[in-house]
């Protein structure tokens, strides 16, 4: 008999809620059936999610795609001739040349949908493993002076870079240091933690091994939200058998040196996010806000010097390495250097995950990437950066995408999620809702963040209650400047001290919404 | 046996009392729920920072953290009954009442929202005739909120016990909604 034909169905959550396991036994069924032999490997998404389930088949030309394939789909794939790739009206021609795919610049994604998650044969096969041989070899003062001069910086929001927090930690002498990777990843429209963590989990034990070596850490903890239920127990699958074979343990990889580590799950809160609150939690209590200083990096989990880091930022690291901080660093635009997993969601016709250097512009991702609106209307308002992250009107969808000069804007790239809305949207209500979020998930710590975001849902009811009154509505208005001014300049983090960026900027480019004619304060960005 | 019996007496009277309990007497506690907890905290106790994967691993095993479980996890942890209660209140995920047979997890956030997740929502809870953190009439299903499952690129979605299930429509709920309870009717 001759050699299987190989096929691929992702195991990865977004496709499985479309029915990829259904649609994986029918492929088994039916070979059977028809006396074909097909041998199904679950790999993870290519992130081409409108296509999901994306089934792909090797042929001699490469890997063909079929998608989206519904498990009733399957037996006219077979009768088309599906195994040597014929056409069919799934048929979506070789998976590397879908445009989506191609005009990619895969660097932390390279492997995720090409392997299968869970084989190390596949990961060292496909360029794993590069990143941390080398930087065995290495000093740890040099590993970091690569990661400081990548021009990395932190993937999960607060754009800080990556080499100098390493810095800090290897610098402050310790019995015990921890590797933290903050997987909590609680925003609307960011899912490249998820694809990453389902799709090619060693990347991420190698990358926060090497933090290990750099800073001296022999445990790392890594937090993933409750909500990802697929992604723990990938994790935990690929630790374990990473640990089996000594890529972790107490011998990595045979060179003497010591690293291991585990998955924490979270319990449904938001505010874990937030790297101080994430270590509390991970410790065993509320997940309430620490003040800082002291930072982590001097002390942090238990006491002690602590990295955390994003997923997305730790699975950077061993590509950086395995190719040398320049070819990552040249990637990008000023100070924002390689490349980001924009996660592309809401209503548009082809959402999912675009891989690309910073620099690009909103427009581009809205259209030649997401193909326009999902329901067929105008796209009227982007919110990017997650439920913090200011909404963007059409004036600003070309700004480059570039952490300087979002700030120019009042906007954010955040964690690079954005969710676009088409002009049925009401404007006033999705600020609405950023108060009701803010009071929801709020650590209760201090009072503009706990009491103001409950205050803030009150006076943007008034607004909208504010009927035929003007002069009424105006004074409404005004009081909630006032109190986004109080949360943003009272709160300890992010949560208060951003939540007002949503509504801002929502009363700001959308005022017509709120029954006001225009937004009054200069202050409000171009 | 008689002895057995006395032991249990006291494990069962201990949590109410609040005294200290060792943990293989709580193990042998008459009381189910005290029983499968210290058998938990047997396991888990000894790691650094242990109470989340506590509560996780209660929860797995009783479907709640039922109030008899505090008091053993309690003691066992060295923390107050108002620390593990405080922790317990403060995480969404961890619920001191039993949920129904099945739970459904609609997602409220952004995303969803901008593809009819409210309408989504909205029409949860007429089917279930209950609100959000309650449980129909009938005890067929527990309705909860969730902020984003991370199928965005799919909304609306939601979970079912938990399996994800995206782009979803008031039609493929209703289908989703008859197929759990068949599973395990
Ligand atoms: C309210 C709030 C929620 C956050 N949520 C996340 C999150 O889900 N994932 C994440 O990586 N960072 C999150 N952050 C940012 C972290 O505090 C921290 O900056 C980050 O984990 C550091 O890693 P990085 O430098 O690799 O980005 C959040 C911050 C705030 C204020
Ligand atoms: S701003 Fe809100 S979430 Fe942040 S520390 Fe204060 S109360 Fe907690
Ligand atoms: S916003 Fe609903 S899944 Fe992310």
């Amino acid at each position: 008999m001759s050699a299987p034909i190989v096929v691929y169905v992702p195991r990865d959550a977004a496709a499985l809620a479309v029915e990829a396991d259904a649609v994986a036994q029918a492929i088994e069924r039916i070979a059977d059936e028809r006396g074909l032999s097909v041998q199904v490997v679950r790999n993870g998404s290519r992130g081409l999610l409108w296509l999901e389930p994306l089934v792909e088949v090797t042929t001699p030309a490469g890997r063909v795609a079929y998608g989206p394939v519904a498990p009733e789909d399957v037996a006219g794939l077979f009768d088309a001739g599906w195994l040597t790739g014929a056409e069919h009206p799934l048929h979506q021609g070789l998976t590397e040349e879908i445009p989506y795919l191609k005009q990619q610049e895969r660097l932390t994604f390279a492997r995720v949908g090409v392997t299968d998650p869970l084989s190390l044969h596949d990961y060292a096969a496909h360029g794993g493993l590069t990143g941390l041989k080398r930087a065995l070899a290495m000093e740890p003062g040099h590993i970091i002076d690569e990661m400081v001069t990548s021009g990395l910086r932190g993937r999960g929001g607060a754009a800080f870079p990556t080499g100098i927090k390493w810095k800090t930690v290897a610098g402050s002498p310790s019995d015990q240091k921890y590797i933290v990777c903050n997987a909590d990843e609680g925003d609307s429209g960011t899912f490249a933690d998820r694809l990453l963590m389902e799709g090619d989990p060693y990347v991420l034990i190698e990358g926060m091994t090497i933090a290990g070596l750099a800073v001296g850490a022999t445990y790392g903890y890594i937090y993933v939200r409750s909500e990802y239920p697929h992604a723990i127990e990938t994790l935990e699958a690929a630790i374990t058998r990473a640990r089996t074979v000594g890529w972790l343990g107490n011998d990595v990889h045979g060179s003497g040196r010591r690293f291991d580590l585990e998955v924490r799950k979270g319990a449904g809160a938001y505010i874990c996010g937030e790297e101080t609150s994430l270590l509390e939690s991970l410790e065993g209590k509320r997940g309430v806000v620490r003040a800082k200083p002291p930072l982590p990096a001097i002390s942090g989990l238990f006491g002690k010097p602590t990295v955390i880091n994003n997923v997305i930022s730790l699975a950077t690291v061993p590509i950086i390495l395995a190719k040398g901080a320049a070819y990552y660093r040249d990637y990008g635009v000023g100070r924002s250097h390689g490349t980001l997993p924009f996660q592309l969601a809401g209503n548009l016709k082809q959402g999912g995950l675009v891989e690309k250097a910073f620099g690009l512009s909103l427009r581009d991702l809205l259209y030649e990437f997401g193909g326009g609106s999902a329901s067929g209307r105008p796209l009227r308002a982007v919110q990017v950066g997650g439920p913090l992250g200011a909404y963007l009107p059409e004036s600003q969808w070309d700004v480059p995408l570039d952490y300087e000069a979002y700030i120019q804007i009042s906007a954010m790239i955040g964690h690079g999620g954005l969710v676009a809305f088409d002009d049925t949207v009401d404007m006033a209500r999705m600020a609405r809702y950023a108060m009701e979020f803010c009071a929801i998930e709020s650590c209760g710590k201090c009072t503009p963040c706990r009491i103001g975001s409950t205050r803030g849902v009150e006076t943007i009811d008034k607004i909208a209650a504010g009927g035929a009154n003007p002069q009424q509505r105006a004074q409404q208005v005004h009081l909630l400047r006032d109190l986004c001014d109080t949360m943003m300049g009272g709160s300890l983090c992010a949560l208060g001290g951003m939540a007002p960026y949503p509504v801002l900027s929502a009363l700001n480019h959308f005022p017509q919404d709120f029954g006001i004619e225009s937004s009054q304060p200069a202050a409000h960005a171009a | 046996m008689h002895q057995r019996e006395a032991k249990s007496d006291l494990a069962s009277s201990g949590g109410a009392r609040g005294g200290k309990m060792a943990l293989d007497a709580a193990q042998a506690s008459a009381t189910p729920a005290i029983a499968a907890t210290a058998r938990i905290l047997a396991q888990l106790k000894d790691q650094p920072g242990p109470l989340l994967p506590v509560l996780h691993a209660v929860q797995h095993e009783l479907g709640c953290i039922p109030a008899e479980a505090v008091q053993t996890i309690a003691e066992a942890l060295n923390l107050s009954r108002a620390e593990v209660h405080g922790v317990i209140t403060f995480y969404p995920h961890f619920r001191s009442e039993p949920a129904a047979r099945h739970t459904l997890e609609v997602c409220r956030a952004e995303s969803c929202q901008s593809m009819g997740g409210e309408h989504l929502a909205a029409h949860a809870r007429a089917k279930l005739g209950c609100d959000f953190h309650a449980s129909a009439p009938d005890g067929s299903f527990t309705l909860e909120p969730v902020y984003c499952l991370g199928l965005c690129a799919q909304s609306p979605a939601v979970m079912i016990d938990g399996q994800p299930h995206a782009r979803v429509t008031p039609d493929k709920l209703d289908r989703l909604l008859a197929r759990a309870q068949e599973t395990t009717a």
